[in-house]
């Protein structure tokens, strides 16, 4: 099987991370970089011998071979481009908070949205919580969960600084179209401690008679479903059934690729971001 | 020197709502917030103990909502200005909305100190809005004084009203106090304030350092309700300032009388300072973990201390309260 050719637009720490995964995969082939400006990011996608464009979506576009874009720029430039490539018969997979595209964790719902034109991936406390809440629904009525997403002041960019109200809303919004609970809530935390510490997540949640046993083990199956392309995630405490209330912990540990390993949040959305376009290249193309 | 006007903050009804577990009743909302209106106290501030948006399960769900809440204050309220907190990251440009239209003057925009940059998008939103705009610093004993006056500056550059400094951890010495507020004084224009927590029990001595170092405004609470072992009990604080010559608004004996005869008949336990409390001044950490301390020490059969240590080993900040039960199962298991 060939590779099915991809581009990343946004060369920023999202965009590098995902180039390495990229360069990594079986089964997609990285085509072009493409940004604004010479930058950085241009610079390394340079010297590891792939083709480069400073023209935002203009070269992406020209390309007859490409199939699949990674878009790492921001919310407005996602949201102006998104048109663009979908008249050209592109498929985008969206790391940037625009929500132009259908809401997507890939061991969640990957599968029933697969002919989707446009993938947006949620935030990086989505992407580590929402296997876990749809773990626990899938087992039991989700009546209401929270998810508490703590990350190294370090891993949070001035993009998720400046735009926390439309992170911590479109969090709570997939929890429950994507998680599968009735109501949600998600509480984003920086901590500036030194050593960075690694991205922890709590999921509490309310359910209709819980049976821990059943919870745990629907849990445990999951875990291991994300770590099928986030290997450094983990549960850190697993179900604890308490009146009713279910919490439990995870922690994300990133793979390292271009960005520090504390910041799982980042290495979470590169891989499933990644994971979103391996699938459609073994199942789609 | 002249001594300037000192302008008070309630926060019964929002960090002393801790104390009561977020239990307030709005029939108990209506007669404290009118008393303390009477009373002629500055700003009045109604909301989750946590902030808006607060009711959750690691936070603890409140017996009525944050609107309730506010509606109820602002039923009582004539010349106060009615408060809310805002935590970015827990609370949204919704709870914005919300407390504006049930009657909120003025927001505080409530940050960890060096994470103020969180806070431009919710206080551009609040301005907008027309409200006044306190920017809100946690945690202000875990930064050098330079880094302080940094992240200060920066908050002051985003349009805030007001800039208030808060020990969270109650874990601040008089002189510490007043070198943060004085080299924050010297480097911002708008007037700041003073938010302790009791945890060492110098609540009344570190307000009064912050007033020496130029502070205008200084938070309290009825009967010194609050997360941890309490605010700065505001009756005392009242009877201090007369006596120490400040001029303040507020009329001490309504104040006193809102204390005893409303607050103090409401409150389950008295406001003291316990070995637990007293830990977390003494380690550094944020004084809303002490419940939820306590209640992992239960389940866990575990000493409280002990927890407390490790939060204060792993650097875990204001909200973290889900690492609580985290930490509990990860010593326990270690055993």
């Amino acid at each position: 099987m060939s590779k099915v050719k991809t581009a990343i637009i946004g060369p920023g720490n999202i965009g590098s991370d995902m180039m390495y995964k990229i360069l990594r995969s079986d089964s997609l082939e990285l085509e072009m970089v493409a940004g604004v400006v010479e930058s950085e990011g241009i610079e390394r996608a340079k010297g590891l011998g792939i083709k480069t464009s400073i023209k935002s979506a203009d070269d992406i576009l020209k390309n007859k071979d490409i199939k699949i874009v990674f878009d790492a720029t921001s919310a407005k430039p996602a949201t102006e481009n998104a048109p663009l490539f979908r008249e050209a018969g592109l498929v985008v997979i969206d790391t940037t908070p625009a929500e132009v595209g259908k809401f997507v964790v890939p061991c969640v719902n990957l599968k029933d949205i697969q002919d989707e034109p446009n993938f947006n991936l949620i935030t990086c406390g989505g992407q580590a919580t929402i296997p876990i809440i749809y773990a626990l629904s899938r087992v039991a009525e989700v009546r209401y969960a929270e998810i508490i997403a703590g990350v190294a002041s370090k891993s949070a960019g001035l993009g998720t600084r400046h735009n926390i109200d439309e992170f911590t809303q479109t969090t709570a919004k997939a929890i429950v179209q994507i998680g599968g609970a009735k109501k949600g809530k998600a509480i984003n935390i920086f901590n500036p401690a030194e050593p960075p510490i690694i991205m922890t997540n709590t999921i509490m949640a309310d359910i209709v008679n819980p049976d821990e046993k059943e919870l745990r083990e629907s849990v445990e199956a999951i875990v291991m479903d994300v770590q099928k392309y986030v290997p450094g995630y983990q549960l850190r405490v697993p179900p604890i059934v308490e009146d009713g209330r279910v919490t439990t912990t995870v922690q994300v540990e990133g793979a390292g690729d271009f960005l520090p390993k504390y910041s799982g949040n980042l290495d979470i959305m590169t891989a499933a971001a990644v994971a979103v376009g391996e699938y459609l290249a073994k199942n789609v193309f | 020197m002249d001594k300037k006007l000192i302008r008070l903050i309630d926060t019964t009804l929002r960090d002393g709502a801790h104390a009561v577990k977020h239990q307030y009743t709005a029939e108990q909302i209506k007669k404290i917030a009118g008393g303390l209106d009477k009373a002629k106290i500055d700003y009045i501030e109604v909301c989750h103990g946590e902030g808006l948006a607060g009711d959750s399960l690691v936070y603890g769900r409140p017996a009525i909502t944050d609107e309730e809440m506010i509606s109820a204050a602002a039923s009582a309220i004539e010349n106060s200005k009615l408060t809310v907190l805002l935590v970015p990251g827990l609370s949204t440009s919704k709870d914005i909305e919300m407390a504006k239209n049930n009657g909120a003057k003025a927001i505080r925009v409530c940050t960890l100190c060096t994470e103020v940059n969180i806070s431009l998008q919710h206080v551009k939103i609040a301005k907008d809005l027309g409200l006044e705009v306190f920017g809100f610093m946690m945690m202000i004993h875990i930064l050098p004084v330079k880094d302080l006056v940094e992240y200060a500056k920066l908050f002051e550059s985003y349009g805030i009203d007001y800039l208030n400094l808060a020990d969270s951890a109650g874990s601040l010495l008089p002189d510490q106090v007043k070198d943060r507020i004085g080299a924050v004084v010297n480097a911002v224009d708008v007037p700041v304030d003073f938010h302790a927590h009791n945890n060492l029990g110098l609540a009344i001595g570190n307000s009064l350092a912050a007033l020496d170092a130029g502070a205008s405004m200084l938070d309290g609470t009825c009967r010194g309700l609050g997360a941890g072992s309490g605010n700065t009990q505001i009756e005392v604080l009242a009877g201090v300032l007369k006596k120490a010559g400040y001029e303040a608004n507020v009329d001490f004996y309504k104040l006193m009388d809102v204390a005893e005869d409303i607050v103090q008949p409401i409150i389950p336990r008295p406001q003291v300072i316990d070995n637990a409390g007293l830990m977390i001044g003494y380690a550094g950490i944020y004084s809303s973990f002490l419940l939820h301390v306590y209640e992992a020490s239960k389940k866990f059969n575990l000493d409280p201390r002990e927890i407390i240590v490790e939060l204060g080993n792993r650097k875990m900040v204001g909200g973290q309260e889900d690492l609580i039960i985290d930490v509990a199962y990860q010593l326990t298991k270690a055993k």
